[in-house]
């Protein structure tokens, strides 16, 4: 049995099980979705660069408790990222939201699983915007991950509060025993002139194959201001499918850096929404992939208000036989008058063998606004690399210095300094072996 | 230290140096002067081993070893230094950190221990005010909107904290004022002593009031066609290179 059939036999049972109650109905409607929509090929307008139907031929687990894994603290401890111990975490196994791997220290936040929210005092929240990501990433993969929403968790920074500890969100897979489909689902609300910066990660430990189908969605409610890092960093037998899809209302700031660098298939969804006046949102990201790794990279900024300001900055490293994809489309809706948008993508090809497929995209209806895009894919600064051997400095030291730097202004943007070192680490790390 | 002899190159199959013949000896400073388009450039560039060029005959041998065999980060290591007529920006990565792995990987080439960060910042300090560099150009990113007088003094404050043995200044004074030329030609004399050896490369003799050479070369054409003392180049101001071409064609025809 192929995995589509797996899912189709899973989420009867799974429905008998839990009913139509509650978010059953949400369930049906997506899984109608995803039989109407199926796994998207390269004929799917987004999908076209990305080809993730033969992951879907290989077999997996679908958990649906924590049943059969053993997930220690020990084990997460080698997973722990710097500054943990200041940090509120979040640890979900197999896609599922496990409190007793959590800890909370800031009395600014809420953690509930998404269950127990739909039923209590955020129930207009989670109506509201649960499932709001459907109505821009139109696929089956995005219906997939609603048809199975269970093991969710709803994320409150309460109203007024600046949650003083950053939240650590790690996904993690355990494959020591099989090949595992995780779903992650969040739905994260920035109440009104809160403040909250996340930092997502993702680990499948052992040797079995991994798929994480995540789904991310966040409200930040007038005044608020997010931060959010995520920072991919996989085994090469892993695929990913992360969407992260941002609703911003009234002066409400984002700031956002998505880090990737590795992983067999990783596609982002990363989509922000300006729907009212004078929000401000910034957007980065570093690909740094290697082997025959794939990521694609999709964003939509919506200008839906006027007096918004956004401004987007990604920029790629390909080696060996890595391809990548950059997709960035920003709309400006006709009362969006006053817009500032801007976006940028800029690549370097260190091998002959690795491509990137790039495309900025404006849709402008209003007719007052300040817009700009561009791409470019290039190689080396052949000058800069002489300028430093001239200096004596060797070819594979001036490489390195050369990419440090070229990665340098999106590592800026990483504000908690643990992380940004840690990232920085990481790819001093990886530049060892270019 | 450093033996020119018949050298030939070019760029993309054009000859652009037919035969170039120059010794610099320790303790000399050596101008090279000539209109432009007549190889100075190209010169400076081989003996940095930049790989655009191709060297198509003769030989450069430096200090004893064969210079065109070098990598260009060797040639470094064994004491050379090109300022560069136009040095690169490099966004994303500070002039310190680009200054002091340089100067490490020079020591690790020599086979010497990397220098601590306090004796690094002692040395920085002392031609900082030599060089009257302020810290904060060294805290930006390298070159990174530097006006044309900074950027020049930047390379002039490279070469004093490599000590080169030779040192080759390509066009340094262009684009400079008066003030910025005496703090490089300041910097440049600092270095010169009976064991280094400087080669100017500068279409104007105006940067050779404050560094007095002691042999001045014509370049034309790829071939050096006239040497003579630190008069020549006076006399190259005076005359205009025309003079030389002039000269140049009566032999040629002759």
């Amino acid at each position: 049995m192929n995995t589509i059939e797996l899912f189709k036999e899973r989420f009867n049972q799974y429905q008998a099980g839990n009913g139509t109650s509650g978010l059953g109905t949400i369930r049906q409607n997506a899984f109608d979705a995803f039989n109407q929509m199926g796994i998207p090929t390269s004929r799917h307008e987004e999908w076209k660069y990305t080809r993730i139907g033969g992951v879907f031929n290989q077999q997996f687990q679908i958990p649906v408790s924590q049943a059969g894994t053993s997930i220690s603290t020990f084990d997460l401890d080698a997973l722990r990222m710097p500054g943990h111990d200041r940090a509120n975490e979040l640890v979900f196994i197999n896609g599922l939201f496990s409190f007793s791997l959590s800890s909370i220290r800031s009395s600014g936040l809420v953690v509930l699983s998404l269950e127990e929210a739909a039923g209590n005092e955020y129930k207009d929240v989670v109506t509201k915007h649960l499932g709001h990501s459907s109505n821009y990433v139109k696929d089956g993969i995005n219906a997939l991950n609603t048809a199975f929403l269970h093991g969710g968790v709803f994320i409150q920074a309460k109203r007024g509060r600046v949650v003083e500890h950053p939240i650590y969100i790690y996904n993690v897979v355990d494959g020591r025993s099989e090949n595992i489909f995780a779903q992650p689902r969040s739905l994260v609300h920035v109440d009104e002139q809160a403040q909250v910066q996340l930092v997502e990660t993702y680990a499948t430990l052992g040797a079995g194959e991994s798929f994480t189908n995540q789904v991310v969605e966040v409200v930040v409610e007038q005044g608020a201001i997010l931060e959010y890092y995520k920072i991919q960093n996989d085994k090469e037998h892993t695929n990913q499918v992360s969407t992260t899809h941002i609703r911003q209302l009234g002066k409400s700031h984002i700031h956002t850096v998505t880090i990737s660098l590795s992983g067999r298939i990783v596609r982002n969804n990363l989509n922000v929404i300006l729907e009212a006046e004078r929000c401000e949102a910034h957007l980065y990201g570093l690909y740094f992939h290697q082997g025959q790794s794939h990521i694609d990279n999709h964003t939509v900024v919506d200008n839906v208000k006027p007096h918004c300001l956004s401004n987007e900055l990604y920029k790629g490293i390909l080696n060996d036989n890595a391809t990548g994809v950059f997709n960035g489309k920003i709309f400006v809706r006709q009362q969006a008058q006053k817009t500032n948008a801007y976006q940028s993508n800029k690549n370097v090809l260190l091998s002959d063998n690795s491509s990137v497929n790039t495309k900025p995209q404006l849709e402008i209806f209003a007719d007052d606004v300040k817009c700009s895009h561009g791409c470019t894919v290039g190689r080396l600064n052949e000058e800069g690399l002489f300028y430093l051997r001239s200096r004596g400095i060797s070819e594979k030291v001036a490489r390195s210095l050369l990419l440090q730097a070229f990665a340098a202004d999106i590592l800026e943007h990483v504000k908690p300094e643990p992380i940004r070192i840690h990232i920085e680490r990481l790819i001093a790390e990886r530049l060892e072996f270019v | 230290m450093l033996r020119i002899q018949n050298l030939h190159a070019g760029i993309e199959g054009k000859n652009i140096l037919n035969g170039i013949n120059l010794e610099i000896k320790p303790g000399e400073v050596h101008a090279i002067m000539g209109p432009n388009g007549s190889g100075k450039s190209t010169l400076a560039s081989v003996l940095a081993g930049r790989k655009d060029y191709e060297v198509t005959d003769g030989s450069v041998e430096f200090l004893g070893k064969d210079l065109l065999d070098m990598s260009p980060e060797a040639r470094a290591g064994e004491g050379l230094f090109l300022a560069f007529q136009y040095p690169v920006e490099i966004p994303g990565l500070s002039t310190v950190n680009f200054i002091k792995t340089a100067v490490n990987e020079i020591r690790k080439y020599r086979g010497e221990e990397p220098m601590d960060a306090v004796a690094f910042l002692k040395l920085m300090k002392e031609k900082m005010a030599l060089m009257d560099i302020e810290k904060s150009l060294l805290t930006r990113s390298l070159n990174e909107g530097f006006s044309g007088g900074e950027k020049k003094r930047n390379e002039i404050f490279q070469m004093v904290m490599l000590e080169p043995k030779l040192a080759i200044l390509d066009e340094t004074d262009s684009g400079l004022d008066i003030d910025a030329i005496r703090i490089v030609a300041n910097g440049v004399n600092k270095l010169r002593n009976k064991e280094n050896g400087i080669l100017v490369v500068t279409h104007y003799q105006r940067l050779l009031d404050y560094i007095i050479p002691d042999f001045v070369h014509v370049l034309y054409n790829g071939r050096i066609v006239k040497s003579g003392p630190k008069e020549l180049a006076l006399e190259l101001e005076e005359k205009g290179y025309d003079f030389i071409r002039n000269e140049v064609n009566v032999e040629e025809t002759a």
